[in-house]
């Protein structure tokens, strides 16, 4: 298999906390690959190392055959690269920013006067061009940081947290782009805190402290977990949480919003002792076994693995 | 080193998009020579005269007069005070009403026809010393031609000198020290609102986050240092310009040399003193620091350089430094061309100091810059 951006045992210390351990990622030409972790896992760190921007302690990576310590000039000409921080100029214009990245790239003339054209349609932006960056909103400054990393037609597109402070509707269009881009063949390194964004990757990568622990397709993923969740919804998601803690069987119990998720391998036990606890409180409730969703198995592996580091917790 | 004249475009065209709309900006570059030209311009002015003088004249005599007289036509001096007695000159002198006090014995009038040394007693305010320091040289002067003229007057016209000494002050006659003051101050004022400006470009980019989009992009860190120079070459362009003006239509400073061989010294000497202010800009971690770096290297820029004080005078050390600041060269530039009419002949040598100041400053903070962002 063809893989567009690889990591081989990279490791980047800051003093000496490793900020990514021995990290081997293998991402399919075409294809969404999704990092996904909790803040401070590293996630930021891989992606500024594989655009040049951090020198990796150890270990290095490739991008379309290229070296990113040896080649990374060579890199820089087929990269786009969004920071997780609006990097454009705030006092510049919409089309002043586009204009600029596109001379940097030294797009030719009459190519970057209909790339702006289509990027501006294309982001919905066209109405927009002529304000200050500054003056947009959240989801439209990262359409815009989007289309100024389009502009020289990029192979391979890394996104930093690109939804981060941006609105739904915003968000559903910036992913429906990303499909579009992923159709022209580009392949697209994008790193999210949010799992309904990791399940629309082709891939994901579940970074913890700074190495992959899990990667897969996301329903690959679900489906491995192996393990059934019972879905609590009660006037009293606390009361409820304090009652199913104490059920010895019960693995795992989190609240998701409203809903208390309890975690068992032999969940007819507990789903038995919830509806006694929940009838004696005299709680009104409903009790179904689910399906899980990336979210629960995230949380799953990611509380198993700080109780293998620090102890269990309760 | 490898660079696209495309993308150094892009550069010079963003920072002016940057600068026009940053009022701030624009205030330093329009303002700051302007008033700085003034202020400096009058407030450091050396030149004394005028000063306001306590005349203490027991004699009476025609000969006393003649000489208050001659002392108050020098323009040196302004009779401002009689005084009937020593206190009154005390009195002026300390309460810094009067500057200088003149003492006319009784005798004077008197020792002067019968051919004897007459003496007169000069009173000198010397807390400042470039004032006391006038006072005495012209007083001095006035009564050294007073004494030949009476010589001439008792013992006919044939005097018998040994010694007969010219002085003749070339290039600014009237030693007025604004045509002096001007012409380093104009280099003075370049240095700082350049080194100012280019200080914060790059750490700026650095703080809001944009260099880390501008890194990843193929541009080369020469375009980068090109690009950012030349926009504050331009501007510095429009500011020696700005001072020149100024010097020429308010100050009256007349220009001996040629304005064009001046704008060609003016870049030359830009592209050093912006590449230290790139130095800095790159070295420093915030924009306070680098504010910070900049005002420590304007001091010695400004104390050094021969602006304010001879080089002449300066201890070894001192003088070593002196040597290594571009703006030493550039004011010795500025003051031939401005007063001596200097051209390229006298100038050679400075011409290729501050073109290699400028190579090394430009290739330092080259190398310096890092691609990176860490």
């Amino acid at each position: 298999m063809e893989h567009d951006i690889q990591t081989f045992s990279l490791v980047k210390k800051f003093g000496d906390v490793p900020a990514v351990d021995n990290l081997n990622i293998n991402v399919r030409k075409n294809t969404i690959y999704g990092l996904v972790g909790p803040d401070g896992a590293g996630k930021t760190t891989t992606m500024r190392m594989l655009c040049s921007l951090l020198k990796p302690d150890s270990g290095t990576g490739k991008i379309g055959g290229h070296d990113i310590v040896k080649d990374s000039e060579e890199i820089k000409k087929h990269i786009g690269y969004m920071p997780q921080k609006f990097s454009l100029y705030g006092d510049l214009t919409v089309i002043e920013n586009l204009e600029f990245y596109s001379e940097i790239y030294q797009v030719p003339k009459r190519e970057s006067k209909e790339k702006i054209q289509f990027l501006l349609e294309f982001s919905n932006l066209k109405n927009h061009s002529y304000k200050l960056a500054d003056q947009l909103s959240g989801g439209m400054k990262q359409k815009l940081a989007l289309s100024c990393n389009l502009i020289h037609t990029p192979k391979y597109l890394f996104l930093d947290e690109p939804t981060i402070g941006v609105d739904p509707v915003a968000r559903r269009e910036l992913w429906k782009i990303l499909f579009d881009l992923r159709e022209q063949g580009v392949t697209i390194f994008v790193s999210t805190p949010y799992m309904d964004e990791a399940e629309r990757c082709d891939e994901i990568g579940l970074m913890y402290s700074g190495s992959i622990i899990k990667n897969d397709r996301p329903d690959n993923i679900i489906r491995d977990f192996g393990k059934h969740i019972l879905c609590v919804v009660s006037d009293d998601s606390y009361a409820a949480r304090e009652a199913a803690l104490g059920i010895a069987s019960a693995e795992d119990v989190y609240l998701l919003g409203e809903e208390l998720h309890v975690i068992s391998d032999n969940i007819e036990i507990i789903r038995r002792e919830l509806e006694q606890l929940l009838k004696s409180m005299n709680a009104d409730y409903t009790i179904n076994e689910i399906t899980p969703t990336l979210e629960d198995v995230f949380v799953n592996i990611v509380k198993s693995r700080t109780e293998m580091t620090y102890g269990k917790r309760n | 080193m490898n660079f696209n004249m495309k993308r150094i475009k892009a550069i010079i065209k963003k920072e002016f998009s940057q600068i026009k709309r940053d009022k701030r900006t624009i205030a330093i570059i329009i303002m700051m020579p302007i008033m700085e030209l003034l202020l400096f311009g009058y407030a450091a002015s050396t030149s004394v005269d005028h000063i306001p003088t306590a005349v203490l004249d027991k004699d009476m005599g025609r000969e006393s007069r003649e000489l208050v007289d001659k002392l108050t036509n020098s323009q040196y001096f302004d009779m401002d005070y009689y005084a009937d007695n020593m206190d009154d000159i005390e009195y002026y002198i300390d309460n810094g009403y009067a500057k200088a006090g003149i003492v006319i014995p009784p005798d004077f009038s008197a020792s002067l026809k019968s051919g004897k040394t007459a003496q007169i007693q000069l009173i000198v305010d010397g807390t400042d010393p470039t004032t006391a320091q006038t006072i005495l040289s012209s007083a001095g002067g006035v009564v050294q031609s007073m004494s030949v003229e009476i010589i001439q007057e008792t013992r006919g016209t044939f005097v018998p000198q040994s010694l007969d000494l010219r002085s003749r002050v070339w290039y600014n006659p009237d030693m007025s020290s604004i045509y002096f003051n001007i012409p380093g101050l104009m280099g003075v004022i370049l240095q700082t609102v350049t080194l100012m400006l280019t200080s914060f470009s790059i750490v700026r980019e650095r703080e809001r986050g944009t260099m880390e989009q501008l890194i990843v992009t193929p541009i080369t860190k020469m375009e980068l240092m090109i690009g950012k120079i030349i926009p504050y070459v331009i501007i510095g362009f429009v500011d020696i310009v700005l001072a020149l003006a100024l010097s020429v239509f308010w100050f009256r400073v007349p220009i001996a040399g040629s304005i064009t061989l001046l704008l060609l010294f003016s870049a030359v000497f830009l592209f050093g003193a912006l590449g230290v202010g790139l130095i800095i800009s790159t070295v420093s971690k915030s924009q306070l620091q680098a504010m910070q770096l900049s005002m420590f290297m304007i001091m010695p820029n400004i104390l050094l350089s021969g602006y304010m004080f001879p080089r002449e005078a300066m201890p070894e050390i001192i003088h070593g430094i002196s040597n290594v600041l571009p703006l030493t060269y550039f004011i010795k530039v500025l003051r031939g061309i401005i007063l001596k009419g200097n051209g390229f002949g006298e100038l050679y040598k400075e011409f290729a100091i501050l073109v290699a100041f400028g190579i090394v400053f430009l290739a330092l903070a080259t190398l310096k810059f890092k691609k990176k962002i860490d």
